[in-house]
């Protein structure tokens, strides 16, 4: 029996977007829980693990999505992946608009998905004096019902037994809408023209096929393009087809889609009653939209909101960062020390200080300021705000042809570009998905940060803020002109709409915006603790080969690739060979320039300052910081661009760009500079 | 029954605080089908929370969208 040989169940977690699937998933899985990659793609796939009464169940965390309609990137993975008979799916519905949460749930029980519903939001319910007869649905789909407040995790062993009681269960009979006598008739003629064909409909249920083929469901009917047998059903589709349009004057989708929501209407009628009138009213989050949304108070109110998100996290991140760099200093001394008394080798004892721990302490020095970021992200997208913010920068975006969802992705890009690439999934135009992604790497991210603070640190104490400000800045002009620019020659297509949805205002758990940080802080950790680490170390290495060479001086190899470089970067006023290796080794991660520039100058984190002051002047010194923010986006940050757009010459049309743009800004900062008689 | 051709008229010219009730998508197929599966299908009634320059506010039961005023020109309604 297969049920027995499967060492764990399948969990599909579905739901509309904002109907709560992410709490349902930590209470489900707690920290069990790890982020990957969908085969193929960046998108992140969050996956779970449980045991439950000695079973093991492996929950997949799916993107939320309004209907297997699939319009954007996040939607076609989560149909992609409820195609592929998951053991079971767990079906996150808001209780509050079961009306429009129920499409979705008619969608996954009509294609015969073994579903649990789950009525998530059931307190938010009560309070809006929503009843639900959970029994009398649970009769009228002929599927269980739960009820559940997930962040309280109200309802969750409930959840957990009729889980177990699903699992396994031999096929019931498969759930279905009786549609229109014309649309029914529809329906058999070619479903008996599919039941011929065993195979197929071992795969799927012959009634579900039929009717995604009248609606002419992209992936079905790619799936039965390849099916030679297929020519002997396609012409009843179409001749089903051209009856139906004839006499309902709409495409297909529409009239399914219509005969669904007439569905839903009765059974939300039988078995859900809005007790108290309350139309009309308006609620908190509404009344706090008034002033968050406000045609003038709204911008002003977004930018004094990220000043107050960059001003918390370096005030609050300073004194760790503080500890960090004693930490790290002191291990140097006691390694070296406690190595020089066991007599160990010169060489080696200079691998584990200079090159090991000293890249180690370069990185990890980086940590509180990006854990801070997120976290102030993750507050601002679990209070709802981000939304809003998407909102009142529609009008700002329009200018650049693009519209207020493209936005999230740049906000995201502060954090890190990676997540803010990926995060253009959630847009319905390619066109529009494209600039965003390319625009992305303009946006200063964390790691850029390190670079900054040492150069600022030493040349422009008194106006760090300010400095660093203004390249933050400078990243969002860049970005903003080559958008419009690409928008103009490169994308044309049509601008597409804004419809985004505005969560109400919550409260965000400590909970959850502790998982939400390590999600994405944990990330930068792994890639401190691997690419950061092994750069570090083969940046060492390279300083001191050929053999007897004198430690990272020019005549080393990564001197030599330097010094093969600096004229290039003479023009921008930091042509040293040091300079160039860092930039070099700076694709790797940008917060690795820091790192770079301490082994090269042969001094460790704290020595850097004094180098730097050595061989940079204030204007060189920004130039070269301006070339740190636009060169060329870091190895993660390129292969995000490469497999979300999959495309190769995309690519590299964004490297050369970025390159291209990096120089001549550094360039002519330093040129026009000059001229001004700065120095 | 289809109501009278001359009570409709597009979302966004519906003032603040008004219910209407949806009558007819006329965008294009793709943003017709993106908007009937987020709820927005012939028959349902909304509510418009804000409209004022940008993007308009409308509440779908219990949710709240915005809408850019492109697509509010292209969905017709029906005052209540």
């Amino acid at each position: 029996m297969k049920i027995l040989e499967a060492k764990e169940t399948v969990i599909a977690l579905a739901g509309n977007p904002n109907s709560g699937k992410s709490s349902l998933f930590n209470a489900l899985t707690g920290s069990r829980q790890h982020v990957g990659n969908w085969p193929g793609v960046t998108v992140e796939k969050k996956e779970g693990r449980f045991s439950y009464r000695g079973l093991t169940f492996r929950v997949v965390d799916l993107p939320g999505t309004y209907s297997l309609g699939a319009h954007t990137e996040d939607e076609i993975i989560a149909r992609d992946f409820l195609f592929s008979h998951p053991d079971i799916v767990v079906n996150v519905v808001d209780s509050t608009n079961l009306e429009r949460n129920l499409y979705l749930t008619l969608q996954l029980l009509e294609m015969g998905a073994s579903l649990v519903l789950v009525l998530n939001m059931s307190d938010e319910a009560k309070a809006k004096h929503i009843e639900i007869d959970q029994g009398r649905l649970s009769t009228l789909l002929g599927t269980p019902v739960v009820m559940t407040v997930a962040p309280r995790k109200e309802g969750i062993p409930e959840l957990l037994e009729r889980i177990v009681t699903l699992r396994g269960r031999e096929p019931r009979e498969t759930f279905r809408i009786k549609y229109r006598e014309d649309i029914e008739e529809e329906i058999a003629k070619i479903e008996a023209l599919l039941t011929l064909y065993p195979e197929l409909t071992h795969r799927y249920p012959s009634r579900w096929l039929a009717i995604k083929l009248l609606e002419g469901e992209k992936r079905i009917l790619q799936e039965m393009n390849r099916q030679s047998f297929m020519k002997h059903v396609f012409p009843q589709v179409e001749e089903s087809k051209k009856r139906l349009i004839d006499r309902y004057g709409e495409d297909l989708e529409t009239i399914f889609a219509n005969q669904r929501y007439h569905f839903i209407t009765r059974l939300v009628q039988e078995c859900m009653r809005r007790k108290g009138e309350e139309k009309g009213t308006y609620t908190l989050s509404d009344r706090i939209d008034r002033v968050v949304t406000h045609r003038f108070f709204g911008i002003p109110l977004f930018l004094f909101t990220m000043w107050l998100v960059f001003q918390c996290t370096f005030a609050l991140s300073e004194p760790l960062v503080g500890w960090i760099e004693t930490l790290f200093t002191f291990l140097q001394e006691k390694a070296t020390f406690i190595l020089e008394n066991l007599g160990v080798a010169d060489f080696f004892i200079s691998f584990l200080v200079d090159g090991v721990i000293n890249g180690v302490g370069s990185v990890l020095v980086f940590v509180p300021p990006i854990f801070l970021l997120f976290l102030a992200i993750s507050l601002l997208e679990d209070s709802g705000y981000i939304a809003r913010a998407a909102y009142v920068m529609d009008r700002l975006m329009h200018i650049l042809g693009l519209h207020g969802k493209s936005f999230i992705p740049l906000l995201l890009g502060f954090g890190c570009n990676v997540p803010g690439i990926m995060a253009t999934r959630t847009l319905e135009n390619r066109e529009d998905r494209m600039i965003t992604m390319l625009v992305n790497p303009f946006i200063s991210c964390a790691a850029r940060l390190p670079v900054y603070v040492l150069f600022t640190g030493v040349f422009f104490a008194r106006h760090q803020g300010w400095i660093i400000f203004s390249l933050y800045l400078l990243g969002i002009v860049v970005a903003i002109l080559t958008a419009k620019w690409f928008k103009r020659y490169l994308f044309k297509g049509e601008t597409s709409h804004f419809v985004m949805e505005l969560p109400p205002y919550r409260i965000p758990t400590v909970k959850g915006l502790f998982i939400h940080m390590w999600e994405r802080g944990s990330s930068f950790i792994k890639k401190a603790g691997t690419i950061i680490i092994a750069m570090v170390v083969l940046i060492w290495i390279l300083a001191n080969l050929p053999f007897g060479v004198e430690y990272a001086s020019n005549e080393s190899i990564i001197g030599k690739l330097g010094t093969a470089m600096a004229p290039l970067l003479a023009p921008a006023g930091f042509g040293t060979w040091q300079t160039a290796v860092s930039l070099i080794f700076g694709i790797v991660a940008k917060e690795v320039v820091v790192g770079t520039l301490a082994v090269v100058y042969g001094v460790g984190e704290e020595g850097v300052g004094e180098m730097v002051r050595q061989h940079f002047t204030p204007l060189s010194a920004y130039a070269f910081m301006v070339m740190t923010l636009l060169y060329i986006p870091c190895v993660a940050t390129i292969g995000a661009i490469r497999r979300e757009s999959n495309s190769w010459g995309i690519t590299i049309f964004a490297l050369g760009y970025s390159l291209i743009v990096g120089w001549t800004m550094a360039v002519l900062i330093f040129q026009v500079g000059q001229l001004l008689g700065f120095h | 029954m289809r109501a009278p051709e001359r009570t409709l008229l597009p979302l966004s010219f519906v003032p603040a605080g008004k219910e209407v009730t949806i009558r007819e998508i006329t965008s294009g197929e793709r943003w017709r089908h993106r908007l009937l599966e987020m709820g927005f299908n012939r028959g349902t009634t909304v509510r418009v929370i804000s409209n004022h320059h940008g993007p308009l506010i409308v509440a779908l039961y219990e949710n709240r969208i915005a809408l850019s005023r492109g697509v509010a020109h292209k969905i017709l309604v029906q005052e209540e």
